[in-house]
């Protein structure tokens, strides 16, 4: 009885929340959304050439790469969050910088986190797609970067769902954010980070609220780039 | 089409990337503080009133005592807002710190279960209540992560003679979190913790959990702000700690803090010139 009444004042929460358009909660979704897509853009102009290239190019340790990037899919978020602070704090490496506690710093992060993700799901697609276009490269002569292009270009349709894998992952981690963020009020507070505060205020409703409207803002972004692929499906046939 | 789509919002994003550095040329400070002040709502309560009269915003980093520490001897605050005097004393000695000044206090409580199986409770001596509960062998919910909170259980233990870490039952649980979580876990299982009272009188998830012992003068629980050196760190805003400090000492901050109140309840008592604290 006691969580049906919690899981009722959370969706009462949630569409208060929604309904007023509370501004500390546009702020927060705000931020959420800039980092995670920003992530995601930097993971997948890194992730998807490198991934095709492990697809496409024999090189020395080309198999260890791969096993490489697989395993790295499960990279903890918190470890890459305390390894990212240690560079970025005032006494690592690139603390010169002054990016800890920023939200730049949680971009990093997150790109961090799931550029292996990224690589991995795209080498699978694009090793795939070699069955079928591998040799008509080798016929036209197609140079590395005509041959990634093309690859990538056409495994966009199975490569759109790699890369919402990735704004999965990035959208839904704390570990790495909290980290490095530090979840300062207006500055660096975020979805799943709020949501860790609330939590630890006890104000459960709140949270549990919170955690829906994350929900939702996921499966919108899924939705809008659903209708786009079939968008793009419906011109090619 | 997907591909025009997929180029724009790489577009989108990286404007998006963009104007966050613009967003963030404000004037602040990082403040490194405690879980306790932070989920008490203190700060959401007393700094407005300073980044109004000064201009300064405050970015207030909550963790541990132990990890905001840690965190400031890495140069990554500009000020140390923690409770545990013999860590802050150590901070400044070792040259991390300009010097130390006492703020405000407030007090720890044993929280536990309404029914007190362990019969702690009913009485104001905080080591006696510790020894019942360790001899009922009751569920105890430790912070484990070396906070002010952690090293304060920790010392009262010791006054009970009583080292939990190694006494056997499993009745003893370290779950190395913030206050909350501490909190949440000692209401979920009916255990005993030992919580600072600004923490509890916010806190909303208390289910069946009363306070059985306060009082105690073992209980006191006293705040301390530090700014770091900037001749140990020469990018520390030193001026600007300097007159965050300086507002928290002073009478108008001092009366903020005693203003803060939830349901009439003060959480927090300033005590800056109460020499010695």
């Amino acid at each position: 009885m006691v969580t049906m009444h919690e899981f009722a004042g959370a969706f009462a929460t949630a569409f208060h929340l929604i309904g007023t358009l509370d501004p500390d909660l546009v702020g927060i979704v705000g931020l959420s959304l800039r980092v995670s897509l920003s992530a995601v853009a930097l993971a997948a102009l890194i992730g998807l050439p490198l991934g095709a290239a492990v697809a496409a190019f024999d090189f020395p340790g080309r198999r260890a790469v791969a096993v490489l990037l697989n395993a790295m899919m499960g990279l903890p978020p918190v470890v890459v969050g305390l390894i990212v602070y240690l560079l970025l704090s005032r006494s690592g490496p690139l603390g010169v910088l002054g990016l800890l506690f920023t939200p730049e710093a949680m971009i990093i992060a997150q790109a961090v986190l799931i550029t292996p993700i990224v690589a991995a799901l795209a080498r699978q697609t694009v090793e795939d797609l070699l069955l079928e276009y591998g040799e008509l490269l080798r016929v036209v002569g197609a140079g590395p970067v005509r041959t990634i292009v093309t690859l990538l270009s056409e495994g966009r349709a199975s490569l759109v769902t790699t890369v919402l894998a990735g704004f999965g992952r990035a959208s839904a981690e704390v570990g790495a954010v909290m980290i490095v963020g530090g979840n300062i009020d207006q500055v660096t507070r975020v979805m799943t980070t709020a949501i860790a505060l609330e939590t630890s205020r006890g104000d459960l409703p709140l949270a549990l609220g919170l955690g829906m409207i994350l929900i939702a803002l996921s499966l919108a972004v899924n939705a809008a780039v659903a209708v786009v692929r079939d968008r793009d499906r419906a011109r090619v046939l | 089409m997907l591909r025009r789509t997929f180029v724009a919002a790489l577009a989108a994003a990286a404007v998006l990337a963009g104007t966050i550095p613009a967003a963030a040329q404000e004037r602040f400070i990082t403040v490194a503080s405690t879980t306790s002040t932070a989920d008490s709502g203190l700060f959401g309560a007393i700094l407005p009133h300073f980044t109004r009269k000064t201009g300064i915003a405050v970015r207030v980093v909550a963790r541990g005592t132990g990890q905001a520490i840690d965190m400031a001897r890495r140069g990554d605050a500009d000020v140390l807002f923690v409770h545990h005097k013999p860590s802050e004393e150590a901070f400044v000695a070792e040259g991390f710190g300009v010097e130390r000044r006492p703020v405000m206090y407030n007090d720890f409580v044993i929280v536990g279960p309404a029914a007190d199986p362990a019969g702690a409770g009913g009485q104001p001596d905080v080591a006696r209540a510790l020894a019942r509960i360790a001899a009922a062998k009751a569920d105890f919910i430790s912070r484990g992560d070396d906070s002010g909170t952690n090293k304060a259980e920790l010392a009262l233990w010791k006054t009970a003679g009583i080292d939990p870490k190694t006494a056997p039952g499993g009745w003893y649980k370290a779950i190395g979190q913030g206050m909350g979580a501490a909190l949440n876990t000692a209401a979920a299982t009916g255990g005993y913790t030992l919580s600072d009272r600004g923490t509890w009188i916010s806190f909303r998830n208390r289910r069946d959990l009363r306070i059985l012992v306060e009082g105690d003068q073992r209980l006191f629980n006293q705040y301390g702000v530090i700014p770091v050196n900037p001749a140990k760190f020469p990018h520390v805003k030193a001026q600007d700690s300097r007159a965050f400090v300086d507002w928290l000492v002073s009478a108008e901050g001092q009366q903020a803090i005693a203003d803060y109140r939830i349901e009439g309840e003060a959480l927090f008592f300033p005590n800056a010139n109460e020499p010695g604290a």
